[in-house]
This record gives C-alpha cells, sequence and structure tokens, in this order.
C-alpha cells in the first residue's frame, strides 16, 4: 500500500505546552484509521496542523504521489489538493440550504471569477442529489441548514466533505451527539468512504471505534504510544495507564 | 435562497428567476417617471429644481448602499472606509468639470487678445483660475488628464478600484478582521480626507472643487434639465447596479461570501481562498462606491474634503443596518429614507419642540435621534425596515436557540434570519 500523508518528527509548543511532541504518522491511500487518545493528547492539534491551521514549530509533512510538503500551503491550497475536514461541532452554513451547501462543497474551479460565471448543469444536479441520498437529506435539499438536528448536520458536514472527493479525510469527533441508530448510520458511511479514499477518525468513544473495525493509533502526550487493532492497543500496559491509570 | 432546487428546474433568464428584482425595476421605473413629469424641467413644475436633484442624490447614496449592503451584509466585512472611494469618484468627474468650464471662460476671454494664446498661456490661465484660491498658479501634476472627459471617467473607475485593490491585499493578506478592518478602513478615510485638507494636495484643499452643477458648454440649458439628466442617470446606474448586485449574490460566489460572513475558517477548508474573494467583494464594491460618487456631486455642486471624514463612512453602515443588511431592497430603503428624514431635519423644515423649559431644535437634535434609532434597531428589529417584509410574506426565524449563524463577527444574527 503506497503512503499518501507521511508526518514525521513534528512538534508544537503553545505558550511552553508541548501539544505535539515529535510525532510521526503514516497513513495509506485507501486505509481507514481510528486516532483515540485521552483529552489534552494532541488530536485536534494534529488535524490542525495537517490542514493548515496551525503550523508546527519543527518536523516534516509529506503528501501526495509527488511528495509535497504541506507547510509553506495555505489551509485553502491545501483543501484544494484535497485533503478535507471534519470539525467536531457540525460547521454548515446555517443561513444557507443544504442544496447549496453541498453544491458549494462540489468539487469544481474554487477561484472567485469561476465561482461568479458558474451555471448550475444537469451532471452537477445529479450529484448534489447522489449526495444526498446517500447522506439521508434527499428530501431536505431546499431546507436551510440552520433547521435540521444535530445529527443531520453532522451528516450535511460529512456530505459536503465527500462532494469535496478528497484524498483524505480528517474527521473529529463525528458520532458526538448521535443517537445509537445515527452512529451506526455514520459508520456505514466512514466505512463506505475509507473504501476509495483514505479517512482518518478522531474519536473518543470506545464503542464507535470498535465498530469502525480498523487499525488504531493511540495518542499521548502529542506523540504516539500504540498502533495496531483496537484488541491490540487496549492490551498495551501503556494504554491502560494512560486511559485507566494515575 | 429559497428556490426549490432538483424538483423544479431553475428559469432560463435570470429576471425570470428573480421576481424581487422585477419589483424594484419597476418600482423605480415609475419613480423615475413620475418625478420626471411633475419636474420643472420636462413637467407640471409642482417638484422645484433642488428637490429633484434632492431625489437625484438619493438615488446615489441607495447606489453607494448597495455597495455597502455587498461588502457588509453578504461578506461581513464592516468597511467603515467606502465613502472614501465615493468622495475620490466625486473628485475625479470634479476635475474635469471644473478644467473643461474653466477652459471655455479662459479661451472665451483671451479670444479678444490681438496673438492668438499659446497652450502654455492657456494652462497657465486656466491654473491661476483654479489655483487662485489656495495660492498657486501651477496645474498640479494629478491634473494631467482633466481636459479630457474620458480619461476621467475611466479615473472613477481606476482610482477608487486601485485603492481599494492595494488597501484590501495588504489588509485580509495579514488576515486582519472584525472590528481591527473596521478602525483600518476609518484610518484609510481620514488620512485621505485629512490629505485633501493640505492646499498643497493639488485638490484645492478644504475648498474643494466647486460649481460643479454647470456643465462646460451648456451655459445656456437651465438648471431645471440638467437637474433631470441627473436625476436619469442615477435611477440608471441604481437600476444597473441592483442587477449588478443581485447577479453577484444568486450564484455560488453569492453563496460563498454568505458562507466568508458567517465562518470563514469552514470556507476556508472547503478550498475556497477567502482573501481572494474578499478583495474581489472590496475592489468591485469601491467601483460602484465611485461611480455613485462621481453621478452624486454633479448634483450637489461641490466636494470638498469634509464629504470623506470618517463619519460620512459610519452613516453609510447605519443607512444599511436601518434598512436592514443583508438584503438589497434593505440598503436601498435605510439609505433613501434616512437621508431624506435626515435633510428633512437638519434643512430646518421641522418643527421645533418646545417642552416649556427647553426647546428641542431639530438641526441639533437630529443625529442624536439617529444614533438612538439606530441603537434601538440593532437591539430590538436587527432586520431593519427590510424585516417588515419578512412580515408580510410570513417569513420565519430559523430557531437557533440564541445563536449567531456562524462564529465569525460579521455573521449574521439569529433575529436576522428568515426563510
Amino acid at each position: 500500500m503506497t503512503t499518501l500523508l507521511e508526518v514525521s518528527g513534528v512538534s508544537k509548543t503553545f505558550d511552553g505546552f508541548k501539544a505535539i511532541n515529535n510525532l510521526s504518522f503514516q497513513i495509506g491511500e485507501r486505509e481507514l484509521r481510528a486516532v483515540i487518545g485521552p483529552n489534552g493528547a494532541g488530536k485536534t492539534t494534529f488535524m490542525d496542523i495537517v490542514t493548515g491551521k496551525t503550523r508546527p514549530d519543527e518536523g516534516r509533512i509529506v503528501y501526495g504521489d509527488k511528495g509535497a510538503s504541506l507547510l509553506k500551503m495555505s489551509e485553502s491550497r491545501i483543501a484544494q489538493a484535497g485533503i478535507g475536514r471534519k470539525f467536531q461541532r457540525p460547521t454548515v452554513f446555517e443561513d444557507q440550504t443544504v442544496f447549496d451547501n453541498l453544491m458549494m462543497a462540489l468539487k469544481n474551479k474554487r477561484g472567485p471569477i469561476a465561482a461568479l460565471l458558474y451555471r448550475l448543469d444537469q451532471r452537477d444536479r445529479e450529484k448534489v442529489a447522489a449526495l444526498a441520498e446517500s447522506i439521508g437529506l434527499r428530501a431536505s435539499l431546499p431546507r436551510p441548514a440552520g433547521e435540521l438536528s444535530h445529527g443531520q448536520k453532522q451528516w450535511l458536514e460529512i456530505g459536503m466533505l465527500l462532494a469535496q472527493e478528497p484524498k483524505l479525510l480528517l474527521v473529529d469527533e463525528p458520532a458526538a451527539g448521535m443517537t445509537p441508530a445515527e452512529r451506526e448510520h455514520t459508520t456505514d458511511l466512514l466505512k463506505e468512504a475509507a473504501k476509495t479514499r483514505a479517512v482518518v477518525v478522531v474519536e473518543h468513544d470506545m464503542e464507535f471505534v470498535r465498530r469502525l473495525d480498523c487499525k488504531v493509533t493511540v495518542l499521548h502526550e502529542g506523540s504516539v504510544l500504540a498502533e495496531g487493532s483496537l484488541d491490540h492497543v487496549t492490551k498495551n500496559q501503556d494504554v491502560i495507564d494512560v486511559y485507566l491509570g494515575r | 435562497m429559497t428556490d426549490i432546487p432538483l424538483s423544479n428546474k431553475r428559469p432560463r433568464f435570470f429576471l425570470a428567476a428573480n421576481p424581487s428584482v422585477l419589483v424594484f425595476l419597476a418600482l423605480l421605473g415609475l419613480f423615475t417617471l413620475g418625478v420626471t413629469l411633475l419636474s420643472e424641467g420636462a413637467g407640471t413644475g409642482a417638484l422645484s429644481t433642488s428637490f429633484v436633484k434632492t431625489l437625484g442624490k438619493t438615488l446615489c447614496l441607495c447606489l453607494v448602499a448597495i455597495a455597502m449592503d455587498l461588502v457588509w451584509g453578504y461578506c461581513g466585512i464592516l468597511s467603515l472606509g467606502h465613502f472614501a472611494f465615493f468622495g475620490i469618484g466625486g473628485y475625479a468627474i470634479g476635475m474635469w468639470l471644473m478644467y473643461a468650464r474653466t477652459e471655455l471662460i479662459v479661451m472665451e476671454s483671451l479670444t479678444s487678445a490681438t496673438l492668438p494664446p499659446t497652450s502654455q498661456e492657456v494652462s497657465d490661465a486656466i491654473a491661476s483660475q483654479i489655483f487662485g484660491v489656495v495660492g498657486a498658479s501651477e496645474l498640479p501634476s494629478i491634473w494631467v488628464f482633466a481636459h479630457s472627459l474620458p480619461l476621467q471617467l475611466l479615473a472613477v473607475i481606476i482610482v477608487p478600484g486601485l485603492l481599494a485593490l492595494v488597501f484590501g491585499w495588504l489588509a485580509f493578506r495579514s488576515r486582519v478582521t472584525g472590528v481591527y478592518l473596521s478602525i483600518l478602513t476609518q484610518a484609510m478615510t481620514l488620512a485621505l480626507s485629512l490629505y485633501l485638507f493640505q492646499n498643497d494636495s493639488g485638490l484645492r484643499g478644504n475648498n474643494g472643487l466647486s460649481g460643479l452643477q454647470n456643465l462646460p458648454g451648456l451655459d445656456d440649458m437651465p438648471q431645471s434639465i440638467i437637474s433631470v439628466w441627473f436625476f436619469w442617470a442615477s435611477a440608471l446606474a441604481l437600476a444597473l447596479g441592483y442587477l449588478l448586485a443581485n447577479w453577484v449574490i444568486s450564484g455560488k460566489f453569492g453563496n460563498v461570501i454568505r458562507g466568508i460572513r458567517d465562518d470563514e475558517a469552514r470556507v476556508r477548508f472547503l478550498g475556497y481562498s477567502v482573501e481572494g474573494y474578499k478583495l474581489f467583494i472590496f475592489t468591485l464594491t469601491a467601483v460602484i462606491a465611485g461611480i455613485a460618487g462621481a453621478l452624486y456631486y454633479p448634483q450637489a455642486g461641490i466636494i470638498n474634503p469634509a464629504e470623506i471624514a470618517p463619519i460620512a463612512s459610519i452613516y453609510l453602515a447605519v443607512w444599511v443596518a436601518i434598512g436592514g443588511r443583508g438584503r438589497l431592497y434593505g440598503a436601498v430603503i435605510g439609505a433613501a429614507f434616512v437621508s431624506l428624514v435626515s435633510s428633512w431635519f437638519t434643512g430646518g423644515q421641522a418643527p421645533d419642540v418646545n417642552l416649556g423649559f427647553y426647546t428641542i431644535k431639530w438641526v441639533d437634535w437630529w443625529t442624536v435621534l439617529l444614533g438612538l434609532s439606530f441603537v434601538l434597531v440593532t437591539l430590538f428589529a436587527p432586520k431593519g425596515i427590510g424585516g417588515l417584509f419578512d412580515l408580510l410574506f410570513h417569513r420565519h426565524l430559523i430557531d437557533r436557540h440564541g445563536a449567531d449563524l456562524g462564529p465569525d463577527q460579521g455573521s449574521k444574527r439569529e433575529e436576522e434570519t428568515g426563510q
């Protein structure tokens, strides 16, 4: 399996607090990966660094076949290169319809002039319809996103991510605040997505991670503590200490 | 956007897809026709020439309010400097008006001379005519194109556009947002007005440019006719500006800038270059403001640096807020209503209120009243006057349990929504 993203030796300090400490991480082109860890382990900072929101103090991040460095790219360039991100709190454009939200995310030219001259065609219309179908929001297309329930907003955001056709999907706590039925649907969506791209899921909830049934990376104090199947890492003494001890 | 996609196709023609634009254009057309028929120059004379000018100027203010609504109401950039661009447009056209008219006067007086005047003599005579008032007798270098109407018209577009482009590039690239950006834009307009106050700025210092109501070569044409022409031109500009603004906000571009208003970071992670979009909309609206100014000041007759004082740009934001931001007709209604009421109060027409112990003179107290209504609108009716239309069409709020529509400072408040 070829490597899509390679993070090596990355560190980031905030006011003396080492959020990320010499972190190294790899993910292949079609892989589902869960990242777990206690509070303050650096999970969200890790995502911030990969998506360009935060600049690391040191280290390398290489992405794609050409081995491009992400450190010199702006957030929008990184997103255009195929890295999509879902935030912890669902962030959709509440003032706009579900359709407009998906339309905006749909992979197309991103420049101001291109957006100005953009005309909705049948192909894009069908793409949006298919996406809405897969996230269960087909009937809600004309509704403003602000009216959706919490779980529906989470799905809409996942739908927007898929619409970007990213090569790498970073998903931050997708199941937070969802009902058990909604969680199940979310697991299916993520597993399906991982068949054609790399998906990294940050999650607190062990039950959810178990259902994802994938390789797990445990972060602790800004670096990787253990890696492997969920059963493997939960037997690891270090992991048990971090989660239960102290 | 309230259209229902997929099930019914969007109508092919832009106007058919946007019936509110048709309504606006029809009302504007009727208004123009009515004013024309009642004017002194082309109709019964029920409206005085000065009132026709006031109405024409009001249309220009509506146009600059549309620009403000685009940049603030739709893109969330609270620019408090757009009147600087408005003023620059006025100065650009004023330079030609003053130069061309002075040239005619000078040529007339020099024809009596025995020798035909050289071009240097003509230029010097024009310069001493225009700049005698600030004690200079040479044409400053920024007047080099003042002889040419096409070039000065080009300056109406290019100078505000270029200033906005450079200023915006510097500000947006450094990710200056929210109140800091507002302060920067205030600093820009203050700096410009202070610079223009200087006599050696080349634009006659605090005297400004005057006599702009007289069109060169049309001395025989009465102001009553000219005022109607400018009224038509202003109405046409407003109509085109409204169409352009509506086109800009109705497509995907509009979705993106609304997204920037509510949650800039999210737009960035969708792969859109937020800075590029902000720069585009900032520059576009500066150009619209410049055009509005170029139509306004020939009707006002005079422009001086006080016109681009920081307070003018703040008024602009107040108009848009009172009219209801994030809806183009709201900006138009706000600008027209507040500026007309303002000229009624400050023109001495409003009767004084005698409280026995104190007499309220509206000329002094109008700004207090305006400030108070701004505060009240912001607190209790964030949708502004435009919100009345929501009542009319039974649009309801999105229930966000008191939260704004996004984390950004410019984002719409819950009370401003309507679907």
